[in-house]
């Protein structure tokens, strides 16, 4: 549903009865899309809006916020178990922003514990199922928010991108979804897992209700100190010169509906050799960041407790108790690399193959004004089907690289192969999510 | 190779318990995912490493006070407190 829809039924039946009949339909779902559902506070303001009272670009539409996003007084679990009763006493930068524009958070959404993962398979509280087919995987780390946008139990959603999450999902739900700039939105109040990767971005059902709800969260924030300060509007621009990234790959019925996504566009292939070193840098910086963010659950202060002891004990079983296995081999794999001994071998040498990614992607847009890849290697597997880590890591070959650079990039859904959807990735310079959504856009309209 | 001294070291610099079962999954683990990573051995020792994707400098703010949270806000979530302090484990033997 789009938000065009949405105020169509808000004119039809005002926005009370709107709002519960979604919050029937959520109650209803099998997908497990949401681990809170904000009935009381949704249905509050949808009467506010009947009454006038809520003004804004975003009044009356209802947003799902994925649970990493701090919402004061609303339960924010980051899907863990660590976290389960987890009440923040303040708000993300973004979530005032959808306040301040009268936006309705109407649930916070399933993911992957504290984001890492592939399929919400890691979630403490069980599996998101896609929409299009239940017994296969919605996609990770956002499979939440994408899964509810895919079957109309929201019509905007935030998610947050560290190596994929936003594009993964939104790839198999066949949904639009766009990991921003790196600096372009705060991560104030961003619950932190790798923080020189991840962004918050928006999900939609369309092109420009994803601009919309951009334009809302991206802007200055002096909470976060890596926020560049500028804000965005979305303005069409024309897209001349389209690159098709060759070594980025997808097993031949997706690339087919990508060439057929491509066919109306004249396009050159190229080639960017050093992503050859993406997965393996972004793993190891990755890692060595969760096990630095993570080090504060400690059991004292919040989250997850157990019966007290000595300090290096009690913190340890807090710990043993509160993550799932998942979060607890990134975090030994990341004090691994980081260890005595092993930072020259393993960090290092991973924020230099940082440094070769960005260059390459650099020399890029100096002659493309679009970047185009399959956004996942496969169509969406089945739940329980890919068991080993590293074959779960290697599912985010293609998003990852754009996380190492920086660079904005959006999923843009293109067709359905066997039932499933199909996702193209389109990847934009430094603040260009313009002619990224341009160039969607024009797909769209040749389509 | 990792052996299965160096999955328990990890496990205490990193303040986790694992279990004897754990233990023995991560070794494994942790040599395939470890021998995957060896493809970046192959980089020149010359490049340069990039701490931060954007040219930003420090951003600061005029040094004036603000408002924090209220204590009680700020022990909402203790699992334990006492006479507005957070209660931890012991430290000192």
């Amino acid at each position: 549903m789009r938000i065009s829809e949405w105020r169509n039924l808000l004119d039809e039946v005002g926005c009370y009865e709107a709002v519960s009949r979604l919050l029937e339909r959520i109650e209803k779902s099998e997908l497990n899309a949401y681990i809170t559902i904000c009935k009381k506070e949704a249905l509050e303001l949808a009467k506010e809006f009947d009454k006038g009272n809520l003004k804004g670009i975003l009044a009356g539409i209802p947003v799902a916020v994925k649970d990493n996003i701090t919402t004061k007084g609303i339960r924010t679990t980051c899907a863990s178990k660590m976290l389960k009763n987890y009440v923040p006493v303040f708000d993300a930068h973004v979530v005032e922003r959808l306040k301040a524009e009268g936006a309705i958070i109407i649930g916070k959404t399933n993911m992957d514990e504290f984001g890492m993962g592939t399929t919400t398979e890691t979630s403490y509280f069980g599996v998101v199922k896609n929409p299009y087919d239940l017994s296969r995987v919605a996609g990770g780390s956002s499979g939440g928010s994408a899964a509810v946008l895919a079957a109309s139990e929201a019509v905007l959603a935030l998610g947050s991108d560290t190596g994929g999450s936003i594009r993964c999902p939104a790839s198999f739900c066949g949904v639009y979804g766009l990991k921003p700039t790196y600096g372009l939105v705060s991560r104030y109040g961003l619950i932190p897992y790798a923080n020189s990767l991840e962004q918050i971005g928006p999900m939609a059902n369309s092109i420009e209700d994803l601009a919309t709800l951009l334009e809302v969260i991206a802007g200055k924030d002096e909470r976060d100190s890596t926020n560049s300060g500028r804000s965005f509007v979305f303005r069409e621009e024309k897209i001349r010169k389209i690159g098709l990234i060759k070594n980025m790959t997808a097993e031949d019925d997706v690339m087919d509906k990508v060439y057929e996504a491509l066919s109306r566009f004249n396009y050159e292939e190229l080639e960017l050799p050093s992503l050859k070193y993406a997965l393996a840098s972004y793993y190891i910086i990755a890692m060595s960041e969760a096990s630095s963010n993570l080090a504060r659950y400690d059991g004292v202060r919040y989250g997850h407790y157990s019966q007290l002891s000595s300090w290096i004990d009690y913190c340890s079983r807090v710990r043993a108790e509160g993550f799932g296995e998942e979060v607890k081999r990134r975090i030994m794999l990341g004090s691994y690399a980081l260890s005595a001994g092993y930072y020259g071998k393993y960090y290092l040498k991973a924020l230099k193959a940082r440094t070769l990614i960005i260059e390459e992607f650099k020399k890029a847009f100096s002659k493309f004004d679009v970047l185009v890849a399959p956004t996942m290697p496969t169509l969406p597997f089945k739940i329980g089907e890919i068991k080993d880590p590293l074959t779960m890591y290697k599912m985010d070959v293609n998003t990852v690289p754009i996380n190492l650079a920086g660079l904005p990039a959006l999923n843009a859904p293109i067709g359905f192969v066997k039932g499933l959807p199909v996702g193209l990735q389109i990847i934009g310079n430094y603040f260009e999510e313009s002619k990224i959504l341009s160039f969607a856009k024009m797909i769209k309209e040749v389509s | 190779m990792v052996s299965i001294e160096d999955v328990y070291h990890v496990s205490r610099l990193a303040r986790l318990f694992i279990t004897e079962e754990e233990a023995e999954k991560f070794r494994k683990e942790f040599e395939e995912i470890l021998s995957y990573f060896d493809v970046l051995d192959e980089i020149p020792g010359d490049v340069k490493p990039t701490f931060h994707v954007l040219e930003i400098s420090n951003v600061l703010r005029n040094d004036e006070a603000k408002k924090g949270l209220e204590q009680s806000e700020a022990l909402m979530n203790a699992p334990r407190k006492e006479e507005g302090y957070f209660v931890g484990p012991k430290v000192v033997e």
